[in-house]
């Protein structure tokens, strides 16, 4: 019975079969079609999105190479859009997105080789790693703006831990000398009115402390004056409210009133550093760092994944610790898929706009930044503030900016492709 | 005392887990000291396991766990205290597909030394030689030693990590399925590299490959579902073998 | 094939060589005490048979070990068969030999007896058929092979000789019925040695070309002559 019944269904299968195999000739003919049509199609929407770029791309240079200059990389941010230039952004650009690069890497690979090298063996480890692991694919979508008003709070006012004291001075600061500035006498022009040679001199009281009050000037004082770079100490008079002020012009320029109020400026070395970090270059890179490490910690992960198991049980049977695994196996098998990761990273940081405007806001930046906590510019910004006045000469530079700004992108993604090439030379 | 002379390995009631489920069953066996040992059995038999277990391999593996005894000389290989560094230094492994480094050729070889003692430069490339020498490669590779080892054939690239691993110096050499990736050409010179090798080493090769077995062991060891079914010298499992089951693999009726 | 195997078969093979030597030294020596009457040299030739036989089993077992361990194909196939059929031919030849011997020490009990002629020239061609069957095997000689093959055809016909002249004997002078038997067992024995060195000979061809000569020389030895 059970055999026949086999028989049946074996049968039966082979005519279906054969049915099947004489459609399918037959209908060939339409299916080819369906393949000739879908990639038409394809073609149709890639040569879209590429003739919308080459339109973009063209439009730019169209309009920005004519105002490209020397005078818009070295210049600064003038009123004359003749003479404006977009130096402090690039520098600016060039600080905040190193410093970012630099914390960013470490922090992200760190973090990848944790999450995939040190898989924990504990099952309440293992839900810590989930949870770790599940919060950094959600940041990747996170608007950057969000991460803007994160790094106001946490990095520029640091959740204000340091106080305000009365004189409005936050936290701690090294590398910073405070001087009381004051005018000299000449400066009135009641004073030097009609009197040959007087300049208008500045001269400048060092301060102990920020928290000091302010200096009463004094006869026989120290106190310097700028001249050509560096302090130079001169002889004031103090000239108090009886007395007449002097009518030499020399005197008078070296004369300061007893009553004056001095100004209290401060001279700030490279390594300036302060807590809470204020709206600095340090601020925005680590902000632009928060922008960007979930990114760099995914694509890091993916190309930790890539590396063949194998690989590391091969150093692992040759008697290496974890770490000599890591250094000299895994690490180097994974540095190009590491560096494209970084390398798209990077090049978001750089066109990254809108946390910057809150931590950095739209100040007029005269000056690169000379240290960590120097306020800056970057370049989108400065576009951004271009194209927002209403003479059509800066929006023309606006679009030189853009051309600017794309020629760093390009060079720093091919200066990694290169390196990422050389790697993966040596390693093939 | 006299079995610490002749045994490299000797495994006494060695039962092994992963996770639940049990890979090794009370295994007693005694790997002899500079011969060849076959491991064979059909697949999950657990062969591979026991061979991970001689250099602790399974360390990564994190639901993986033994009990019973098992020992190199007087190192006791189940212990958490045994220094794994130095046992895997001691015990070298080979795996079923050749992972060369993603280096050159000469770093390869030299990863393990490098790692393990202090050479200056002319004992290093001494060294390496000789371990290119040994694994019957060097001829075909002494004019590119700086080329990536990636770009070997598959033989060859296997040949370059058995010299990788005796570069270290090791007493017993693990080979676990060494040549299943391999042509027949390859495979005979791995075989003919064994057979080198066996005066040396104490070699203990995992293999599919009946034949490979029978070729290239002096003794034999035929697992099923995680027990040894039979170990002999490697004539009596495959002429007259004791058990049915050992009779019935060895005829590919099974496995 | 593999060096390990390779170095096996190279053992294997000297071993058999071996055996070779021990077996035709046998033979000339066993003829020897006949003809010389020397019961002390048959007693030798006995003796020596434990050895053959010993050797015949280590190489019996060599030869199943490589075939089940090494699983050859091809010439290596054929050539371990080879082995296996030319050690039991002779270890049959030693027993032969054995055998001689013992009609040798049989004889030298009774009267002097005058061995026929034949018999010198029956164990000249038969130990020179078993050195060459041997040299054919080393060799890998067909064309020697085919020489022993043809040799053959002279023993049987010296046999047939000698048969005759021992009837003609024992016809005559009743007395030495018993001593010309013994002659007979002998001659008889050697026709049999030439016969296994034939058997070797025919061995050798198949190891060489693969073919089965055995009862049919005829359509072989025309063809390799023709050729």
């Amino acid at each position: 019975m059970s055999q026949s019944g086999t028989d049946k269904t074996e049968e039966k299968t082979a005519n279906a079969l054969a049915s099947h195999r004489r459609d399918k000739l037959r209908g060939s003919e339409s299916r080819m079609n369906t393949d000739r049509w879908f990639r038409r199609i394809c073609v149709m929407v890639a040569a879209v999105s590429v003739i919308i770029l080459l339109f973009l791309l063209g439009s730019i240079i169209q309009q920005g190479v004519p105002s490209l200059s020397t005078t818009l990389l070295t210049g600064t941010p003038e009123p004359d859009p003749s003479q404006a230039g977009a130096w402090p952004a690039i520098a600016g650009t060039i600080w905040v997105c190193s410093i970012c690069a630099l914390v960013t890497l470490p922090v992200g690979i760190g973090t990848a080789l944790l999450i995939e090298e040190f898989k924990p063996r504990s099952r309440w480890g293992s839900r810590i790693f989930s949870l770790i692991q599940l919060n950094i694919s959600n940041l990747a979508g996170v608007p950057s703006v969000v991460y803007g008003i994160l790094g106001l709070t946490a990095f520029v006012s640091m959740f204000s831990l340091f106080g305000v004291d009365k004189n409005g001075i936050q936290g701690f600061e090294v590398g910073a000398k405070y001087f009381d500035q004051f005018t000299n006498l000449a400066s009135d022009p009641f004073l030097s009115m009609g009197m040959e040679g007087v300049e208008e001199r500045y001269f400048l009281a060092p301060v102990a402390d920020r928290a000091d009050p302010p200096t009463i000037p004094k006869q026989g004082m120290t106190i310097f004056e700028y001249q050509n770079d560096q302090l130079n100490p001169v002889k004031i008079s103090v000239v108090g409210p009886e007395d007449l002020p002097p009518t030499d012009p020399v005197e008078l320029s070296l004369a300061i009133d007893a009553n004056a109020l001095p100004g209290r400026i401060s001279e700030k070395a490279w390594y300036y550093f302060r807590l809470p970090f204020g709206r600095g270059v340090l601020s925005g890179a680590l902000t632009l760092m928060l922008v960007i490490l979930p990114v760099i910690i995914i694509s890091s992960q993916e190309a930790l994944r890539s590396v063949p198991s194998s690989l590391r049980d091969g150093a692992r049977g040759l008697g290496a610790t974890p770490w000599q695994v890591i250094w000299n196996i895994t690490l180097p098998a994974a540095a190009p898929g590491i560096m494209t990761g970084s390398i798209l990273a990077m090049s978001r940081a750089i066109g990254e706009t809108a946390p910057i405007l809150i931590i950095a806001g739209i100040v007029y930046i005269r000056n690169a930044p000379h240290h960590l906590m120097d306020s800056y510019t970057v370049l989108p910004l400065q576009i951004y503030n271009w194209t927002s006045r209403p003479q059509e000469e800066f929006h023309s530079i606006a679009a030189a900016g853009i051309v600017v700004l794309l020629g760093i992108l390009l060079s720093f993604n091919a200066i990694a492709v290169i390196l990422r090439h050389r790697m993966q030379n040596k390693i093939n | 005392m006299a079995n610490q002379s002749t045994n490299a390995i000797e495994a006494s009631n060695l039962n092994a887990w992963y996770g639940d489920f049990q890979a090794l069953n009370s295994i007693s066996l005694q790997i002899p000291k500079n011969e060849v040992t076959a491991f064979i059995g059909p697949s999950g038999c657990g062969k591979s396991t026991l061979l991970r277990w001689f250099n602790r391999m399974n360390d990564t593996i994190h639901s993986a766990s033994a009990t019973g005894d098992l020992r190199l000389g007087d190192i006791d290989l189940l212990s958490s205290a045994t220094d794994v560094v130095d046992l895997r230094r001691r015990v070298g492994i080979v795996f079923q597909k050749a992972n060369p480094f993603p280096k050159s050729i000469f770093e390869n070889v030299a990863f393990g030394p490098r790692l393990h003692m202090k050479l200056n430069k002319t004992e290093l490339q001494d060294l390496v030689e000789w371990a290119l020498r040994k694994a019957a490669v060097w001829e075909e590779v002494k004019d590119r030693l700086n080329a990536p080892a990636l770009g070997l054939s598959g033989g060859q690239q296997q040949r370059l990590c058995i010299a990788r691993a005796i570069a270290t110096g090791p007493e017993i050499l693990l080979m676990d399925e060494p040549c299943s990736a391999l042509d027949p050409a390859s495979t005979l010179a791995i075989e003919d590299l064994m057979d080198e090798l066996r005066s040396q080493y104490t070699i203990v090769i995992v293999t599919h490959n009946m034949q490979q077995a029978s070729r290239c062991s002096d003794k034999t060891a035929f697992f099923f579902e995680g027990k040894v079914i039979e170990f002999n010298s490697t004539e009596k499992i495959f002429t007259t073998p004791n058990a049915k089951q050992t009779e019935d693999y060895v005829r590919g009726k099974f496995g | 094939m593999t060096k390990h195997l390779d170095r096996e078969l190279q053992s294997l093979r000297s071993s058999l060589v071996e055996q070779f030597g021990i077996v035709e030294q046998m033979i000339q020596r066993s003829v020897r005490s006949l003809v010389e009457r020397n019961s002390d040299l048959a007693d030798q030739v006995i003796a020596g048979d434990a050895q053959v036989d010993k050797t015949d089993i280590y190489i019996e077992e060599e030869c199943l070990k490589l075939l089940a361990l090494h699983q050859p194909v091809a010439t290596d196939m054929r050539w371990l068969v080879t082995v296996v059929k030319t050690n039991s031919e002779l270890e049959r030849m030693a027993d032969l030999a054995c055998n001689i011997a013992e009609r040798a020490k049989s004889l030298s009990f009774l009267p002097l007896y005058p061995v026929p002629d034949e018999i010198h020239e029956m164990v000249s061609i038969s130990t020179r058929m078993v050195r060459d069957a041997l040299d054919s095997f080393v060799e890998r000689d067909p064309e020697k092979a085919a020489a022993v093959i043809n040799e053959d055809d002279r023993v049987d016909a010296l046999n047939r000789k000698v048969i005759d002249q021992l009837q003609e004997t024992m016809r005559q002078t009743p007395d030495n019925v018993e001593p010309a038997l013994h002659c007979f067992s002998a001659s008889r024995q050697l026709e049999r040695i030439a016969d296994l060195a034939e058997n070797i000979a025919e061995d050798v061809i198949y190891l060489v070309e693969g073919t089965i000569v055995r009862h049919k020389h005829d359509a072989f030895l025309d063809s390799s002559t023709n050729e």
